[in-house]
């Protein structure tokens, strides 16, 4: 009867028994990375800039007449981690409904990218924005000065949100 | 009584009855925009056409059966609009046949083809029965390519209302509704075709009584409130019933809540009461109060200054000056504003323990206020059940009409003021100097709090659970819609999404947590100070011993209340019978 070898040890050919060859083997290994091209990337000092199709920070687009949001409150709705919250208020222009508060709590946001999809007039996108770092959970809360950005910064995304939504 | 047939289900139906009535009263749901149960028939929409059949009558007069025995029905071949048949004995309507189907999804496509679709601007959204029926009933997608008929929006009506000719219907509803119940006949149809529009008279406004209803009944957001534009998404906000503290008709109300924040008030359908309406005053002045000037914690007076205390210390310090007085030096004044539960246990806390007989409640007449449809001269919403329920002075006691002189004659020195501001008595608030100990139950900074000694912080209306009796001596019952420290845990998951998952570090959550108890808490925790100790745990358990004890209450309960949408006084063993009642929109934004 052929008895199942069980135990790591019974597996080891002899030659992984005796321990140094293996040693050696390793060693190959590892100086043969030292030729191989480098992936290492120097962050912070060296940046990545993502494709379009990335999830980073929601942002608001703003054109040259304003934001595009009329705080409809559907990002708001569909937030699965309430992260945004909307006020609406009246104003003059031609959309008559404008977000007075826009405010999103980055400590929720978990990039779900919801708020794009639920957009219904590309007002809210996700940005390549991922350096992310707060000193306080006040900091954390984004405004509408820190979420709007100018919509040739993010020609990628709304490129890509043309092509593939 | 004929005998009729909605897709297949046997209806008795009420003689002269249309056949969308006859189903609204059984609980089918036709698609309609125009048709208003209190409204004239005006049949523009044509959304609620259906397949009209009768028996089919072969030449001697007899109704022709089929094989089985049943009656051969013979159907129009036209579609009929249900809110125009009346129905007829034997009468079938089917409802969800293709061709119904078809003639809904070809109607909603014409209302979509000049509708500007800008739903994300519109307050109506998540309210709305045209956005509701092309969820249900319409094709999803429009053939129209053509631009669309555009009309002006932000249109002022009035001081209450804002009006957008795009995202009108032309349903007609607030021109019937300006003609027929509020009897302001300033609104009309102008143009043709898709060019038709609802004007204003030349020079006039739509600025009655009540003109907001208008807001309610448009099926669409063509009609937007002035008071209410863009404050919440109502999908954002919790609607909890309660009952208008505006006047003594107590018409019933949703009160709209966001952040902690009355936002706004819309009217319950009553059939009994205030049918489907209420007026601009309930809707806009009744809750500023509730949100704004509020007294947030009890306060007793220290060196000139009123300054903020522990429910025990102003509860002691309460108990320990009343103590010094004798029962007749003391004056206990009721509130109509407030519910039958407080001033029962008012009522209560003055003859058991205060053992006085000095105790009356103020009434509030305007007769300016009231008018021929909703509106009545009793500004308090419960003068009748405070009444009812003890609030009136023994036989040797003061009385609202002696107070004042008694008060400027030193015989009474002290006043305990139970959530009124005694503004409508002049004569009074002039005695006040006179007195030597002043404790009020309040919830807004007034004139009285400035005087008073020691002010517990009471809750208002709509923090708290309770009955109200109206002026036809209906009792109604109604819940709290605000959070306060008292009723946290009980309103918790009441409250929309936003106020029930918000968390500490969310600006949004960020409201007051008002420190306020209702009326009967506060004297609960002072009867202890004397000691009694009452055994109520919520305002239900007083409601219990007000029908156990009081005649006319006898029989009544909270579940009683709520089944009828009130009971008149003593009739709790006949009330008057249920009335289905009709649901503009079929779908709950939460």
């Amino acid at each position: 009867m052929n008895r199942i070898k069980n135990t790591e040890l019974e597996r080891l050919t002899f030659w992984q028994k005796i321990y140094l060859p293996e040693i050696v083997r390793g060693m190959g290994i590892t100086l043969k990375q030292v030729f191989e091209p480098k992936f290492t990337r120097q962050y912070p000092e060296e940046k990545w800039t993502p494709e379009g199709s990335y999830r980073g920070r929601p942002v608001l687009v703003e054109e040259e007449d304003g934001e595009r949001c009329v705080a409809c409150g559907l990002c708001s709705r569909v937030c699965p981690a309430l992260a945004i919250e909307v006020q609406a208020g009246e104003t003059d222009r031609n959309k008559e409904r404008y977000p007075v508060k826009f405010e999103i709590n980055m400590l929720r946001c978990i990039f779900c990218g919801f708020c794009e999809e639920v957009c219904p007039e590309e007002a809210i996108v996700m940005s390549k924005d991922y350096h992310l770092v707060f000193q306080s959970q006040e900091d954390a809360i984004l405004g509408k000065e820190k979420l709007l950005v100018p919509i040739s910064k993010l020609r990628d995304r709304l490129e890509f949100l043309r092509q593939y939504k | 009584m004929p005998r009729i047939f909605i897709d297949g289900k046997e209806i008795e139906a009420a003689q002269g009855q249309t056949v969308i009535e006859a189903a609204y009263a059984n609980g089918i749901q036709i698609t309609h925009f125009c048709w208003h149960p209190e409204l004239t028939i005006s049949g523009n929409c044509r959304m609620c056409l259906v397949e009209v059949g009768m028996p089919k009558r072969l030449p001697d007069g007899n109704y022709q059966n089929d094989e089985s025995g049943n009656p051969v029905i013979s159907y129009f071949p036209k579609l009929q609009i249900a809110c125009a048949t009346v129905v007829s004995e034997g009468m079938h309507i089917r409802t969800k046949t293709d061709s119904v189907v078809h003639a809904q999804e070809a109607v909603m496509e014409f209302f979509l083809i000049n509708h500007p679709l800008d739903c994300p601007i519109c307050d109506e959204a998540g309210q709305c029965k045209l956005q509701e029926y092309a969820y249900c009933h319409s094709r999803g997608e429009s053939r129209f390519e053509d631009e669309k008929v555009h009309a002006p929006k932000m249109q002022s009506w009035g001081p209450t209302i804002m009006f957008d000719a795009e995202r009108c219907i032309k349903c007609s509803r607030c021109i019937r509704f300006a003609q027929e119940i509020a009897g302001q006949d300033v609104l009309t149809f102008v143009n043709r075709g898709d060019h038709v529009k609802i004007e204003l008279f030349p020079g006039k406004q739509f600025d009655n009584p009540y003109s907001m209803n208008v807001i309610d009944i448009c099926p669409v957001g063509a009609l937007t409130s002035k008071d209410f534009r863009f404050k919440s998404r109502v999908w954002d906000m919790s609607f909890n019933d309660s009952i208008c503290p505006g006047c003594a008709r107590g018409c019933n109300i949703k009160i709209g809540v966001r952040n902690n924040e009355i936002l706004r008030i819309e009217p319950r359908s009553n059939p009994g009461v205030n049918k489907y309406w209420m007026c601009d005053y309930g809707r806009l002045n009744t809750y500023k109060n509730v949100n704004d000037n509020r007294i947030t914690s009890p306060m007793i007076r220290w060196k000139d200054g009123l300054i903020q205390c522990s429910w025990d210390e102003a509860v002691s310090k309460a108990a320990d000056l009343m103590k010094k007085y004798k029962p007749d030096e003391i004056m206990v004044l009721g509130a109509s504003r407030a519910t039958n539960e407080g001033n029962y246990i008012l009522s209560k806390f003055a003859r058991e323990i205060l053992k006085t007989d000095n105790i009356d409640l103020i009434s509030d007449i305007d007769d300016s206020f009231g008018d021929d449809f909703l509106k009545v001269s009793d500004k308090k919403p419960n003068y009748k059940g405070a009444f009812e329920v003890g609030i009136v002075p023994g036989d040797s006691g003061v009385s609202m009409n002696n107070l004042a002189e008694n008060m400027r004659f030193k015989n009474i020195k002290v006043l305990y003021v139970m959530t009124d501001l005694l503004i409508s008595h002049r004569p009074l608030l002039d005695e006040l100097d006179d007195l030597e100990l002043l404790i009020v139950h309040a919830q807004n900074n007034t004139y009285l709090t400035e005087k008073a000694d020691i002010i517990f912080a009471s809750s208002t209306f709509a923090e708290v659970e309770g009955t109200f009796v109206n002026i036809d001596k209906r009792v109604q019952h109604f819940g709290p819609a605000l959070i306060t420290a008292e009723n946290l845990r009980h309103m918790g998951m009441k409250m929309s999404r936003l106020d029930k998952f918000g968390a500490p570090n969310d600006r949004w959550t960020q409201h007051d947590l008002r420190e306020c108890l209702p009326n009967w808490k506060i004297l609960m925790l002072l009867a202890e100070q004397f000691g009694v100790k009452w055994e109520y745990k919520k305002a239900n358990d007083i409601f219990r011993e007000i029908s156990a004890n009081i005649e006319s209450f006898k029989g009544m309960t909270y579940e009683l209340l709520d089944e009828y949408q009130g009971i008149v006084l003593g009739k709790a063993d006949t009330p008057a019978p249920k009335i289905n009642k009709y649901v503009s929109y079929v779908m709950k934004p939460n």
